[in-house]
């Protein structure tokens, strides 16, 4: 019995002594942040569809906080990045969100990957008053009812980004067109971009299908758009769907009839679903590492990113983390405060050139003014394993292109 | 939009089939552990993951698809002996739960071992040059490594129904299925003969893994969407039962193929309405034995 006794007793050591090890050995290295440092909350998809854009962002931001600190920080005040992952999912978002405002204190939030995920982090940040920096693409974030002053959008819009990429693609590749979407927010806003800049260049739609973000097999719909013979296929999605569906769409011939265009060509996709599956796709981009050889804060940075990451290059969205981060820390700088009227008033009139040429916020929506470049992937003359991407053609910042403040709702 | 023609109507129905090819090989792997074991393979996805992955690094050394697609299964189906022999043996006759449980944070495991390992990024995967392209099936263009999926599957599916039906390895391994106390009275050693079994299930849903790699890369939670669909086919087909693991693969297959030309958006909930109205017509599914969850 005492026999029986001292075994299960030890038994049961052992087991505790083991999940002790284990929690140890897996807890997460989450960062936190000391009390005098400016606290930086980043939401971001590290896992899922999106992760490996995601991460990239991480490192990107990081840079930018680094450089704030290598320069002395905000009077000797550090910046820190709270990075957590929100699964690609609002809910999970907005608990991050409200964890690193609570919780963490952070001063200001910017980050998500997702057109809907990031009207979820808008929406904690505008109930309590905290500063969001979003860093992905959304038209509604920038309208009335989801802005407030609170927000602010670095990326580029689907209306710019699809505007600039239907008037460079339509006249040139034909009026048939089809469309393969995500069924969210993203996808919706990209096709309405595109209709909106194909109606007055005359554009027939022959197809628009959209399909569930994280498909991964679109062999059901592409004989349907094999069959309807467009002479552009427009496939509207990110991230893994991007190059699952370019890949697919590649093997089931649709390029011997159609030239592909997406919205939004990134370079991690690219990278992920090889030179073959993605040569010839068209696609707009808010950046490229490429422009180096023309814009000399992107040499810059991108040598900043070398540096760090073993001489590899920085991607589109991740740039969009580093300009997202570098914005705002700059801001702090000058107002010389990280209290949010302060910093948001400064914001409101910065004009920077982070990464990539000169950008300013709008003051009505927050928006950031910015150019966008038309590339193309290439399969052949490539310098090395970065050189993906030809720069076709390039649109300036220009307000202009962006829905205007009244379309949005603003006074 | 275009016209709903003969020709688009038969291309999606083949399809569909092709599409349901990757789902036999991952529903045929875990009816086989369910229907000879009683294991609920919750770690099934995860293997089918590590069949994408271990084709990245052999391809990483130097091999090609071909070897590949030997080696693979064969290997992880190697990882998946020692899961058995180490962790599922200690549990059975003890609840069908306990294994389930146990598989379902062995997956958590395997895939985070993979993230550390590989990283979360998505990997590329080529498809083999001979198989690149897009062939004219008469009825339009459909991609050639496709059809070698199918073809794959049809091979795996004779290759399977011989052993099980006219070795007598495999009439050892269906005695032991429906009686293993009477099999082990008999001299035989049922350890020996389920340790194969589930190499047999991880192999198959490597493969399963393996081919899908070139269709959709590679990434660490790869195999989370297939599990969910591996489980309503194994369930459509009757939890245990391999000819049902075929039908039920090829009708969800084409299930989500017709849905997806009339409503794409609602292509995967079809798959979960198909499991509900069968469980409710006829809940041990198409060939399933009632009463063996219980």
């Amino acid at each position: 019995m005492s026999e029986l006794g001292n075994r299960a007793l030890t038994r049961r050591r052992v087991l505790i002594t083991g999940a002790a090890a284990g929690a140890a050995l897996c807890s997460p290295a989450i960062v936190r942040a000391a009390d005098n440092d400016i606290r930086i909350g980043f939401p971001v998809p590290l896992t899922g569809p999106y992760g490996t854009e995601a991460q990239d962002q991480v490192r990107c931001a990081q840079l930018a906080v680094d450089q704030f600190n290598a320069a002395g920080g905000l009077g000797g005040r550090k910046a820190v990045l709270l990075s957590r992952d929100d699964k690609l999912k609002p809910g999970e978002a907005a608990t991050r969100a409200i964890e690193l405002i609570e919780k963490d204190h952070a001063d200001v939030i910017v980050g998500s990957l997702s057109a809907s995920v990031q009207l979820a982090v808008n929406n904690v940040c505008k109930q309590r008053r905290v500063l969001y920096n979003s860093i992905s693409q959304s038209d509604q974030i920038t309208a009335m009812p989801d802005w407030s002053p609170y927000t602010f959008h670095e990326a580029l819009t689907p209306h710019v980004t699809a505007g600039a990429v239907g008037r460079y693609a339509f006249p040139r590749f034909g009026k048939r067109v089809a469309f393969l979407s995500a069924d969210y927010a993203y996808g919706h806003e990209m096709v309405a971009g595109f209709r909106a800049v194909g109606a007055p260049l005359g554009i027939d739609v022959v197809a628009d299908i959209s399909v569930p973000l994280g498909t991964t097999d679109f062999s059901t719909v592409l004989p349907r758009i094999a069959a309807a013979k467009p002479d552009i296929l427009c496939i509207c999605n990110f991230g893994r769907d991007q190059h699952v569906s370019i890949k697919q769409a590649t093997d089931f011939g649709i390029k011997r009839t159609s030239r592909i265009v997406v919205p939004v060509l990134l370079y991690t996709a690219r990278v992920a679903g090889g030179a073959t599956a993605f040569d010839g796709v068209i696609g707009g981009t808010s950046y490229y590492w490429g422009i180096e050889k023309t814009v000399p804060s992107a040499k810059a940075f991108n040598d900043r990113y070398r540096a760090a990451n073993g001489g590899r290059v920085p991607s589109d969205y991740g740039a969009l983390g580093y300009g997202g981060v570098y914005a705002v820390l700059k801001a702090m700088k000058e107002a010389g405060t990280t209290a949010t009227d302060k910093v948001i008033a400064t914001l409101q009139d910065l004009h920077y050139d982070a990464y990539k040429g000169p950008q300013f916020y709008r003051p009505c929506d927050h928006q950031s003014v910015q150019s966008v470049f038309i590339i193309e992937s290439k399969s052949k003359d490539m310098a090395d394993q970065y050189d993906v991407f030809n720069v076709l053609a390039t649109d300036p910042p220009n307000v202009d292109a962006l829905m205007s403040c009244k379309a949005e709702g603003h006074a | 939009m275009a016209g709903l023609t003969p020709d688009l109507l038969a291309m999606q129905v083949f399809a569909g089939l092709a599409l349901g090819a990757v789902y036999v090989l991952m529903a045929l792997g875990m009816s086989l552990l369910f229907g000879m074991l009683t294991v609920v393979n919750f770690a099934h996805g995860a293997f089918y993951m590590l069949g994408a992955y271990g084709a990245v690094a052999l391809l990483g050394y130097g091999g090609n698809f071909w070897v590949c697609l030997f080696f693979i299964p064969l290997a992880v189906g190697l990882v998946g002996m020692a899961v058995e022999r180490v962790l599922i043996r200690p549990l059975y006759g003890r609840g069908i739960d306990y294994p389930l449980l146990l598989t379902f944070g062995l997956a958590y495991v395997i895939v985070e071992l993979v993230r550390i390992g590989f990283g979360t990024e998505d990997l590329p995967f080529d498809t083999p040059a001979a198989l690149t392209g897009a062939v004219n099936i008469g009825i339009g263009y459909f991609p050639l490594y496709r059809l070698f999926v199918i073809a794959v599957t049809g091979v795996v599916l004779v290759g399977l129904w011989l052993f099980l039906e006219r070795t007598s390895y495999g009439l050892i391994i269906r005695a032991g299925a429906r009686d293993p106390q009477i099999v082990r009275i008999l001299g035989i050693d049922v350890g020996r003969v389920w340790l194969v079994v589930f190499g047999i299930g991880t192999g198959l849903a490597a493969l399963a893994g393996l081919l899908a790699a070139p269709l959709q890369g590679a990434s660490p939670d790869m195999g989370d969407s297939i599990l969910a669909i591996a489980f309503v086919v194994t369930v459509v087909g009757g939890m245990g039962s391999l000819l049902g693991a075929v039908l039920a693969g090829l009708l969800v297959g084409v299930v989500v193929s017709l849905t997806s030309l009339v409503a794409p958006e609602a292509a995967q909930v079809a798959v979960f309405v198909l499991m509900a109205v069968v469980l409710l017509v006829r809940p041990q599914g198409f060939f399933g034995r009632a009463g063996l969850m219980s």
